[in-house]
């Protein structure tokens, strides 16, 4: 009796004490794991797994649990039988990860319908987030990179006319608007625009760029989704030679992921590229996180743009899970506590906009360069700070809803 | 033999006989079996021992019915295609799009429409088409079908193109059941469907038609001799079976509320084939197990691991075509038939004579075995050292080892399997 | 019009070029499914391997990059007869529909394999200098890893032409074709034949694996992803032929790149038009028999 009495005593002064019952918050993690997009799904994985090591304990008592899916190919219905599952079967708390658009979108009816929180790492179809108020992102949209890069071309890098090239599916279309809507209201003139086929396979990019080599542009604007497509543009822009053709290679990161950088050579020298994270940002976390980086998976291997928002995603849910004290279980509280989260991660600044759960990050113009120890990297030529969703902010179709 | 009385037969007595004979053999083939309440009954038991996994249960219906119809042309009248995800996606498209621009949610009535439309696409499609055969035909079923994919992206302001159509919204079935976050609705829904649809295509194999394509299959020639009108055939029954996918494909999009241009991909095709060969064409069921055991495989090797599952997929092929030839149901009717061959095989205890043949296979499964235990040793040892293939080089006695013990693992399992044919094969096994 | 002019040129060698590609990758695919009626979906995992092979010899052993497509495509070769031997052989007699699930499964396997030991992201090669940039003829620049492309597709198309027209090889490999059954009874031995064409068709495809890194980039996920495109080359221009096949080539590349260059809206849509004009025209291909 004394023993029980003591066992009572004790929770009572625990309870009373305000310390925290050990929560266990379970995260449901989709990502491509296998398929022609494997890759991207690593980069984003790898910093996932990278932050978890390293933060675990920031959460103490609390701990995670995270179930890791394969998000298929970019169907939607792959992705949304998995998610649904890790709902209902796994009953994860948190949702993330998801790669391709068509699986957010997919997925958007079951989270509202479930008060279930998605944490996008990556999916950039600007007007995803209108689709529920469960969907918070922590990568970008299209319009993130490519609407400020319309002015920039124009102003500073000096293209009059510019030929816009993207690969044929809805993100390219978005990138190419957005780019054409800040190129145009700068003053240029947007001559050709071509699509490059499937996202699929990656075609054989010279006949098109040959077109546009043609139509002598001052500068070509690309949008491909970052992966092998990216190492083909930049082969065939070297072999035709466009650059001394006068004909410059401009674009959002995807054309230059820090980790296939070093393998396209000097045919990428002088891109320029817009974008929020490269391994040459130089502030704190950035080093930290590249530091940890190398550390755990070899000097040669590099984070690249979506291991960067990986990263950040994985601190929102730590840090949100920690405001809460483990208790994540009510999905609207759990996107409350994230809208206007903010923290200086590798990519800078990043803060969660209250209003529309995108995120707001700076854009940097980043040009390609040798470096001083002969390695490829990037010039910061300019930076544009806290950025917005320009889609959302002008309410254009889709994201005006 | 019926065909004997009806080339023999002298007048209409006979040539009725005959008939009557032949009727009675489709009606003793028709009648039910009390084992093919079987997968039925598993289906409902999983709606209760895993409610939570109804999701992935309706996905697997889906998947099963879309077997189904590509067994009703492949299995029974022989026409191998690789465009089959054509009248999935017109399916699919179907019900989008009557919903997302038209405003029409109605499910049941969109099932109709979407067979309707897709059977329309099969008839068409295949008033042209089935007068190919072989590579010929797989390649213009492909080429259609991805065709029809180039032009939903074209008009990608209609279609929504890769990313989809969002939001699409269905009445609930039949004015009363709503569709719940734990898609039991969907389940019971797609199950019903599949229902009906099989006993619809269970009717039509066990008919006289169904049997004049089992003839196609068998010999065209011979069907066309005998007066077939074998094109005819051929384009009603690959109008029925688009019809039939038309349907899996808008319960497809019904149950997942959303659609994309993926659905008609070379990998739906691809992957709907593999499925029915695996569980065996030509049976019904073989589109059953084969839909089945692919779905869960998958589900429970990518649950283990997200980017290798694909490597057990390729396995569980490869040891289904090594040992099972008439895929999975295959296996399970030559089970069954084994128990009443058991009484007849004669142990007889036999004598190996160790001919040169012998060794040479010895000597081959050694070497096999060396090159597996190559393979692994070198796996197993890749992330130990930093130069991808320098395991080779700096580590020989290792890979000595690994070598050796896979030759003669190999071996070992192939003198054994020698003995134990010896020894068992002796005696006429009836094949 | 001499812009008319230029346009025809460059489409003419920039479609040149990809069609080599076409060729070198399916020409083996083509003698497979002709000579021995098998349905080989495994074969752009050949050619995956092939490519792998080489980014391992190039930047791991600093071997230069014209020596390790010419050991890649031996090693796959040689790989390939275990494989022929052990897995393909016994499916010779059965039907179409067990040899592409055992093909498919292969091929899911390869890419696993691959995916484990190489990682997902993509490869590329460092090529030497002399294949590097382009050669400017005043009126265009012509890249110089595409006249490569040609130029060995070329030597090729008349090292294998000779091969199998002019040897005594050649001469039982199409005994075998037209009549297999014939070509044993007068004493070839048709087993051999088919490892040997088997070797040398899959080392081909190493060889085009090799050389499609520099246009595509390399994953694992090769060994499935282009393997449509072989199956239409090798459909258009006919099973076992090797004209059929270098003329199949020709037409698809040169359109395909025609296509995208001057309609590239609808650049996807060229090579199927074509490949179903064609069917329906010569169901057999262009020189396949009917």
């Amino acid at each position: 009796m004394k023993l029980f009495r003591w066992l009572g005593l004790t929770a009572l002064a625990l309870t009373v004490g305000g310390a925290a019952q050990a929560e266990t918050v379970k995260i449901g993690v989709v990502l491509p794991f296998s398929g022609a997009n494997a890759d991207l799904g690593h980069q984003i994985d790898k910093a996932f797994d990278l932050y978890i090591k390293l933060h675990a304990k920031d959460i103490a008592p609390h701990k995670v649990e995270i179930v890791k899916r394969d998000e298929g190919p970019p169907t939607g219905a792959q992705a949304k039988t998995v998610a649904t599952e890790l709902i209902t079967n796994d009953k994860v708390q948190i949702l993330t990860g998801f790669v391709f658009s068509p699986s957010a979108i997919a997925m958007a009816p079951v989270l509202t319908q479930a008060k279930t929180p998605l944490i996008i790492a990556n999916a950039g179809t600007a007007w995803i987030t209108n689709l529920s108020p469960y969907i918070a992102r922590l990568s970008f949209s299209m319009w993130h990179p490519a609407y400020p890069m319309g002015a920039f071309a124009f102003d500073k890098i000096g293209c009059k006319t510019a030929a816009l090239a993207y690969t044929d599916f809805p993100p390219g279309k978005d990138s190419t608007d957005a780019f054409k809507a800040g190129f145009e209201k700068a003053g240029g003139k947007v001559g050709l625009s071509i699509p490059l086929g499937s996202p699929v396979q990656v075609p054989d990019f010279t006949p098109f760029f040959q077109r546009i080599k043609d139509a002598k542009p001052d500068c070509m604007y690309v949008f491909i989704p970052s992966g092998a497509h990216a190492t083909g543009v930049m082969k065939a822009y070297g072999d035709l030679g466009m650059r001394a053709a006068g004909v410059k290679l401009i674009g959002p990161m995807d054309l230059i992921p820090d980790n296939k950088l070093q393998d396209m050579g000097d045919a990428a020298i002088g891109t320029i590229v817009m974008g929020h994270y490269s391994v040459d940002l130089d502030n704190a976390a950035n080093k930290a996180f590249l530091k940890e980086w190398h550390a755990a998976y070899g000097k040669d291997s590099y984070p690249d743009f979506m291991s960067a928002a990986g990263w950040d995603t994985m601190h929102a849910i730590f840090d949100t899970i920690k405001k809460l004290d483990g208790k994540v279980s009510d999905g609207a509280k759990v996107i409350e506590a994230m809208k206007g989260w903010t923290t200086n991660g590798p990519r800078g600044q990043v803060t969660i906009d209250a209003d529309t759960r995108d995120i707001i990050q700076d854009q940097h113009a980043m040009e390609v360069v040798r470096k001083a120890d002969g390695k490829l990297g990037v010039k910061i030529l300019g930076t544009t700070k806290a950025v917005k969703d320009e889609c959302k902010a002008q309410k254009i179709g889709r994201c005006g809803t | 033999m019926a065909g004997n009385d009806i080339s023999s037969g002298p007048g209409n007595a006979g040539r009725a006989q005959a008939r009557h004979e032949a009727a009675e053999f489709l009606l003793r083939r028709h009648r039910f079996r009390p084992a093919e309440a079987l997968p039925w009954l598993i289906a409902i038991a999983a709606f209760f021992v895993f409610p939570d996994r109804m999701t992935f249960g309706s996905q697997v219906l889906v998947m099963i019915l879309f077997a189904i119809s590509l067994d009703l042309i492949l299995g029974y009248a022989g026409i191998v295609t690789l465009g089959h995800a054509a009248f999935f996606g017109v399916g699919a498209y179907t019900v989008g799009l009557a919903s997302a621009r038209l405003g029409w949610t109605e499910p049941i009535s969109g099932l109709f429409a979407a067979a309707i439309m897709a059977a329309l696409a099969g008839f068409i499609s295949g008033w042209f088409l089935l007068r190919y055969r072989g590579l010929t035909l797989l390649m213009l079923t492909l080429a259609t079908a991805i065709m029809i994919l180039e032009t939903g992206n074209f008009r990608s302001d209609i279609t929504g193109g890769y990313d989809g159509m969002p939001g699409l919204v269905f009445q609930p079935v039949l004015g009363m059941f709503e569709y719940d976050l734990y898609g039991r609705t969907n389940y019971l829904y797609a199950l019903a469907v599949l229902a009906v649809v099989f006993f619809f295509v269970r009717r039509i194999v066990y008919s006289p038609f169904g049997q004049a394509l089992t003839g196609i299959r068998e010999n065209v020639r011979r069907m066309h001799a005998i007066g077939s009108p074998v094109h005819r055939r051929l384009v009603t029954v690959y109008t029925i079976a688009a019809a039939i996918a038309g349907v899996a494909g808008a319960l497809f999009t019904q149950t997942n509320a959303y659609v994309t241009l993926t659905v008609f991909d070379f990998d739906t095709s691809a992957k709907v084939l593999v499925m029915l060969i695996l569980g065996g064409t030509g049976r019904l069921y073989g589109a059953f197990i084969g839909a089945a055991v692919y779905l869960i495989l998958e589900d429970h090797l990518s649950k283990l691991s997200p980017t290798f599952w694909q490597f057990g997929i390729g396995i569980l092929l490869l040891v289904t075509v090594l040992f099972a030839r008439r895929g999975i149901l295959g296996v399970i009717e030559d089970l069954g038939r084994f128990r009443s061959w058991k009484g007849r095989i004669r142990m007889v205890p036999g004598r190996i004579v160790w001919s040169n043949v012998q060794w040479k296979g010895i000597g081959m499964a050694a070497f096999d075995g060396a090159l597996i235990g190559l393979a692994v040793g070198f796996a197993a040892n890749v992330g130990r050292t930093n130069l991808l293939w320098s395991w080779f080089v700096t580590e020989p006695l290792s890979v000595l080892a690994w070598t050796a013990a896979g030759a003669a693992l190999v071996a070992a399992i192939n003198i054994g399997y020698l003995v134990y044919a010896e020894r068992s094969a002796t005696g006429s096994t009836p094949r | 019009m001499p812009q008319v002019a230029t346009i025809a040129v460059s489409i003419l060698f920039d479609g040149l070029a990809y069609a080599m590609f076409l060729f070198i990758t399916a020409v083996g695919l083509s003698v497979t499914m002709g000579l021995m009626n098998f349905v080989n979906l495994a074969h752009g995992a050949f050619a995956m391997a092939g490519g792998y092979f080489v980014v391992s010899l190039t930047q791991s052993y600093g071997v230069d990059f014209i020596s390790s497509l010419i050991i890649a495509s031996v090693l796959v070769g040689l790989i390939s007869i275990r494989f022929e031997r052990r897995l393909y052989r016994p499916l010779y007699k059965a039907g179409e529909l067990d040899q592409v699930l055992l093909t498919i499964g292969l091929a899911f396997m390869a890419i696993a394999a691959f995916t484990f030991f190489y990682g997902p992201i993509p490869k590329s090669v460092p090529l030497p200098q002399w294949l590097q940039g382009n050669v400017d003829l005043g009126f265009r620049a012509f890249p110089r890893y595409r006249a490569f492309l040609i130029v060995l597709g070329l030597f090729l198309v008349a090292v294998l032409w000779y091969g199998f027209e002019r040897t005594n090889i050649g001469a039982r490999i199409r005994a075998a074709v037209d009549n297999r059954r014939m070509a044993e009874s007068v004493g070839i031995n048709v087993d051999l034949l088919f490892t040997v064409t088997f070797a040398i068709g899959s080392g081909l495809a190493a060889l085009g694996g090799g050389l499609a890194i520099q246009l595509f980039g390399l994953t694992p996920y090769f060994a499935v992803l282009y393997l449509v495109l072989f199956l239409i080359v090798v459909a258009v221009g006919g099973l076992g032929s090797l004209k059929g096949t270098l003329m199949a080539a020709l037409l698809l590349g040169i359109v395909d790149t025609a296509g995208k260059y001057l309609i590239a809206e609808a650049g996807g849509f060229f090579i199927y038009v074509i490949t179903v004009i064609v069917l329906l025209l010569k169901p057999a291909g262009f020189y396949g028999r009917q």
